[in-house]
């Protein structure tokens, strides 16, 4: 939508910064909640209520208690520790085998590609409940449940479906008669792969990817069932503490995962500009 | 072999022997509490006292006591059982005793005698519900209120039948979301005596009854599945009264200093305690029996009332109960079983729940869809 | 010359046959080099994903558990019918007798006991009771004639013998070898030694009954004369009614309803759970509507509908202008406004419902502010949470991004240039978007709909925290089954509906959409 010309009516008018307001209170409506949890996570007490200390802007009323509480307390820095380990090993599987099989099913003769594809797809829209009771039984069953390993594939199996669709994506686009010159100029199928391919999807991948990271950084209720407690991960501990102990801790770590958030955000970003420059595509 | 020989070979048998004594039982252990403050005050008074003792024992806390039949049901079923030692209350310990799920001991033979010489089983007396269950603590689920919230010139209300007079306390109510403790608290609300409550509850027109007693609140009532809630829900003003722990609204009026009151009246109480998973292996029912056994000890049972407001389970510990951790209060006028505080007081009965259980919840999950 | 132009056509034929194979060979060399890609993934989703669905879904059928449990009874019962409207023989009693015996031993009544609880009140307080006495009954009478008629009696050899013989011929005393057979298995379960353990009560009553009615007997060996002379003593032993023993332990035992159950759930696999997930059950007459009181699965399944329905309108409705913005603003612009969708969407999904909890409650901030704007009185103030209104904005919230990005990625896609044709043409700014610019977007919002849709259906945590009673999913009643009424069977027939409703829309958006054309960011 350009700027609005000089000669627009009234009613063009009103409709132009009667729409961006629409837009903006979207926006807020997106964001209120994380605008909410950041002050409240520097209550000084231990509920989740803006005292009226707090509206008054009384220093009192505000205390940095829950981040101490968060960077002190072992159960928080457990669960922070298994988080990120458990993150990016679930990603790497579902990036690695994610990829492979995104590229076999780009290719124009895959039989059974409606089927197969269904079925990589599935963890996304299998309701998540039944996943997770399902992987509960049948990894208690093999020994599975209450393992990293267990929560690790789980996590996998949950992030594959993004990381099918944004390669699968970039694969659209892709030219296939790059890997022919390629080969053509007497390029191995692995040099081809990593010098023509790999560079043109990688942003793809690294959307997928970071897609697969948030899904299992942000799950609990899969972890709930197939982990225990020494696999228990931010999401875990967030929500025992909703359920048993109400503390803002749980707000400040959210205010930084926002942060860190921001930061990932910035970083797609900046990687899809830069994939742009590559494939050639200019910005509008 | 010279006697010499022999002598100095059982001796070194004995210097071996010694540290592999030690060493049969487990150096890690796996708890399973509720988290929060009842699983800090167990970590306080048990756990941290026993790894001094022990330094190389280390522990891990899995907080999933709500789920713990579900849990031990699948890791039996996979037979894998990663558990040593589970908090739960009384009608899931029996229901795990009943399963097999949890391992039948001797009360007099696993637990110390008390310090006067009674034996365990007589000291913790009838708490012992089941052959599988270590009594830890008695509490109860009662009412609290926010003390601004209660009208001009009304006194504050006394009985549990505030909670379904709308007229004189108008306001919020949060109420458990289950049929459980309302549905007996309707019951006699609606004037039926205290020993008859079951047996009308039996009936489908007593159901019917109850239901309708509820109904009358039923617009105004938040209905609660985690012990959170009805704290925050309080502290927010959310809600005028509502249903919870009596160790949760201790502290809120307490610690957390808010502008709330407790009744006591017809407060039902539970208990809630220790079991052990059955069939674990030697060394590490080797270390758990080790640990139950110097943990449950009546200074230790006394101990946990340092940092909660739940009764002992044993007898002998009532008069040991001293003052809080870090306010300094007495705590023994915040004990639920504290004469004072147990003039009117319900019974939760395990057997009755256990048969009406799925019908009565089947019910009550369609009444509050409705 | 004939010759030639024929091996000319020979050599073309051979020649297009010979294209052709090495064509196919060439199809079916790349069409295994695709699978050879895709075959480590397939097989990593089928191993931790799809197995434990399908044997999950399994748990909707099975039902084991009452014949695993109670073998003879459920054999016994065979003869029995409900509609007699009578309490089943003595012979169905000591069948219950044997059965029960061994697993009480074993601990595995309650398990039962809890399960047919499910479909009939007080069978669990029925079976915890019995069990606990059935080790008591008065059934002893026939180890003490017994033995005293023969101490031998009281061996264990010579019912290890007693079983060997029986294994060639149960018909010769048929109820010894079936209580004998459970026996057995109790004691190998408790890895006990048969050489050492007495004798149980259940092998005398067992023993007793066969020769009371006249069972043929063995025929050779020192058992047999054993027997023989047993036979003759059995017609004046003092006698006990198992019956009676049971009546005396709790008198639901007389109930027919009781029995009924145990007969209508006796088969390995049943419909039961199914029929709950519908609001019917399985009883003795046959399936029934469930009483209005208890009627709750049909609403449920109406309401997650419903509600996903309006959530995904809701998400049409807010997405739509944003997404128009987005992919009409310079780019420059939209991507630093797509990071505020992004945000949200990447943040956790429990602390975003928490946040909505502080904003929407009673005493939350946007009824403080409403108050305070004087739009409703303090007495007035709206019940925005714990109930549909909650659960309806926070999912809203939690799928939106899930509308914008795949709306966004289409209309990236519209070229600007027909609207602005369209105008030179003389249509009007609303005609032009609405005939030119709109349909061209329905794909994108297709393919947003359907996935909201899909993803909210299946929602169980916000609508737990925030949609009080009125506000909650199928979802949470599966959970519940979960983990707080262990009715795992019922939670898989509820489930497997879910499932397929899932899969039936899946495969409808593969159909209009195709799953290809789903983009996210």
């Amino acid at each position: 939508m350009s700027a609005l010309p000089t000669y627009a009516s009234t009613g063009q008018k009103i409709w132009y910064y009667g729409f961006r307001v629409i837009c903006g209170l979207v926006f807020f409506f997106l964001i209120a909640p994380i605008i909410t949890i950041i002050p409240l996570s520097f209550n000084a007490e231990n509920f989740f209520t803006f005292t009226p200390g707090m509206l008054a802007l009384d220093p009192e009323a505000y205390s940095l208690k829950h981040y101490q509480d968060f960077f002190t307390n072992s159960d928080w820095q457990q669960a922070l520790k298994n988080s990120v380990t458990i993150a990016p090993m679930a990603t790497i599987i579902s990036v690695g085998l994610g990829t492979l099989a995104a590229i076999g099913l780009s290719q124009s003769h895959v039989p059974f590609r409606r089927a197969i594809m269904a079925i990589l797809i599935s963890p996304m829209i299998v309701p998540l409940i039944i996943s997770a009771a399902g992987m509960y039984f049948f990894y208690s069953r093999v020994g599975l449940q209450g393992t990293y390993l267990g929560v690790v594939l789980a996590h996998a199996a949950l992030g594959i479906p993004f990381v099918i669709i944004t390669v699968t994506a970039t694969l659209v686009g892709f030219d296939h008669s790059l890997t022919r010159a390629a080969a053509n100029m007497g390029a191995g199928p692995v040099r081809t792969f990593f010098k023509v391919q790999m560079p043109l999807i990688l942003p793809g991948v690294i959307s997928g990817g970071l897609f697969a990271f948030i899904t299992s950084f942000d799950e609990v209720v899969v972890v709930l069932f197939v982990g225990s407690a020494s696999q228990k991960t931010l999401p875990w501990q967030m929500f025992i503490g909703l359920r048993e102990q109400i503390s803002p801790t749980i707000l400040a770590v959210a205010t930084i995962l926002v942060v860190f958030s921001i930061a990932l955000l910035t970083a797609v970003e900046l990687l899809r500009r830069r994939s742009e420059r590559i494939r050639g595509v200019s910005p509008r | 072999m010279t006697l010499k020989n022999v002598l100095l070979a059982s001796s070194a048998i004995a210097l071996i022997a010694a540290p592999l004594a030690a060493q049969d039982m487990a150096d890690s252990m796996t708890i399973v509490s509720w988290g929060g403050a009842y699983q800090n005050s167990q970590l306080k008074a048990y756990v941290e006292p026993y790894q001094e003792a022990n330094p190389d024992v280390s522990v891990t806390w899995d907080e999933s006591s709500n789920e713990a039949v579900a849990k031990l049901r699948a890791m039996d079923e996979a037979g894998n059982v990663t558990w040593d030692l589970v908090d739960v209350v009384a009608s899931d310990a029996i229901r795990l005793c009943d399963e097999g799920l949890a391992m039948e001991y001797d009360p007099d033979e696993l637990l110390a005698p008390a310090e006067d010489g009674t034996p365990a089983s007589e000291d913790f007396g009838d708490m012992l519900v089941s052959d599988c269950f270590i009594p830890q603590i008695v509490y109860s689920t009662t009412v609290g209120y926010r003390t601004d919230m209660v009208p001009e010139g009304t006194d504050p209300p006394t009985d549990i039948c505030a909670l379904f007079d709308l007229d004189t306390y108008p306001g919020q109510r949060a109420l458990e979301k289950r049929p459980i403790n309302n549905m007996e608290w309707a019951l006699y609300c609606d004037g039926v005596a205290k020993d008859d409550i079951y047996d009308v509850l039996e009936t489908e027109e007593g159901q019917d009854r109850a239901f309708a007693k509820l109904d009358t609140i039923k617009d105004d009532t938040v209905w609660w599945s985690a012990g959170a809630d009805t704290p925050q829900l309080l502290a927010d003003g959310e809600v005028f009264m509502g249903s919870t722990y009596n160790g949760r609204l201790f502290s809120v009026i307490e610690e957390q200093d808010q502008p709330v009151a407790m009744l006591w009246d017809m407060q039902v109480f539970d208990l809630d305690g220790w079991i052990i998973p059955a069939n674990l292996p030697e060394d590490r029912l080797a270390r758990v029996k080790d640990f139950v056994k110097k943990e449950t000890t009546t200074q230790a049972l006394a101990d946990q009332a340092k940092y909660i407001s739940y009764g002992p389970a044993r007898s002998s510990s009532a008069p040991l109960v001293g003052k809080h951790d870090e306010l300094g209060i007495e705590m023994a006028q915040h004990m639920p079983t504290d004469p004072a505080n147990a003039k009117n007081t319900l019974l939760y009965n395990y057997e009755w729940w256990a048969d009406y259980r799925d019908d009565l919840d089947a019910k009550f999950q369609a009444w509050l869809t409705r | 010359m004939s010759d030639i132009a024929e091996s000319d056509d020979r050599i073309s034929a051979e020649g297009s046959r010979d294209l052709k194979r090495s064509l196919n060979r060439a199809l079916r060399a790349q069409k295994m080099r695709a699978l050879m890609l895709i075959a480590p993934l397939l097989i990593f989703i089928l191993v931790t994903f799809i197995a434990p669905i399908v044997d999950m879904l399994f748990r909707s059928v099975e039902n084991e558990i009452v014949s695993d449990t109670l073998p003879r009874t459920v054999l016994a019962l065979d003869d029995w019918e409900y509609t007699s409207g009578e309490t089943p023989s003595e012979a169905v009693f000591a069948a219950l007798y044997y059965d029960l015996f061994v697993a009480a031993e074993l601990k595995e009544h309650t398990r039962l006991g809890s399960r047919l609880n499910y479909e009939t009140t007080g069978i669990s307080s029925l079976f915890r009771k019995s069990g606990r006495r059935v080790d008591r009954f008065d059934t002893d009478i026939y180890a003490d004639q017994f033995t005293a008629l023969d101490p031998a009696w009281g061996e264990p050899a010579t019912w290890t013998m007693m079983s060997e013989a029986l294994d060639d011929d149960p018909d010769a005393l048929p109820e010894t070898a079936s209580a004998l057979e459970g026996w057995h298995h109790l004691l190998k379960v408790e890895r006990d030694d048969p050489a050492t353990e007495a004798p149980a009560d259940i092998l005398f009553t067992a023993l007793y009954r066969d020769l009371s009615a006249g069972a043929p007997g063995l025929n050779d060996g020192d058992l047999a004369a054993m027997t023989a002379t047993a036979r003759q003593a059995v017609d004046g032993f003092e006698t006990v009614s198992i019956r009676d023993q049971f009546v005396d332990v709790d008198d639901s035992w007389l109930d027919p309803e009781i029995w009924g159950t145990i007969k209508a759930y006796a088969p390995k696999y049943t419909i039961g759970y199914f029929l709950k997930s519908v609001d019917y059950q399985l009883t003795p007459e046959g399936i029934e509507k469930q009483p209005e009181d208890q009627q709750i699965y049909i609403r449920l399944f109406v309401r997650t509908l419903v509600m996903s329905l309006t959530i995904m309108v809701s998400c049409i409705v807010l997405g739509y202008p944003v997404a128009f913005l987005l992919a009409n603003l310079p780019m420059r612009y939209s991507n630093v406004l797509m990071i505020l969708v992004l945000l949200p969407f990447w943040t956790s999904l429990l602390v975003r419902t928490s946040a909505w909890k502080v904003l929407l409650q009673n005493q939350g901030v946007i009824n403080d502010i409403l108050v305070w704007l004087h739009i409703v009185s303090e007495s007035g103030r709206l019940a925005l949470i714990n109930n549909q209104t909650g659960t309806i904005i926070a999912m809203t919230h939690i799928l939106l991004p899930f509308m914008i990005l795949p709306l966004y990625s289409v209309m990236q896609t519209i070229p600007p240039t027909y609207m602005r044709a369209a105008k030179s043409l003389g249509a009007t700014d609303w005609t032009a978007f609405w005939r030119v610019y709109f349909p061209q977007s329905v794909p994108g919002i297709g393919a947003g709909s359907i996935l909201v849709f899909i993803l909210a259906i299946g929602y169980y945590i916000t609508p737990e925290l925030v949609g009080g009673t009125s506000g909650i999913f199928i979802s949470n009643r599966i959970a519940y089954h979960i983990s707080s009424s262990l009715n795992w069977g019922l939670a898989a027939a509820l489930g497997s509906i879910l499932l397929v409703a899932v899969l039936m829309l899946y495969w409808a958006y593969d159909r209009i959409v195709g799953i290809d054309n789903v983009k996210l960011g």
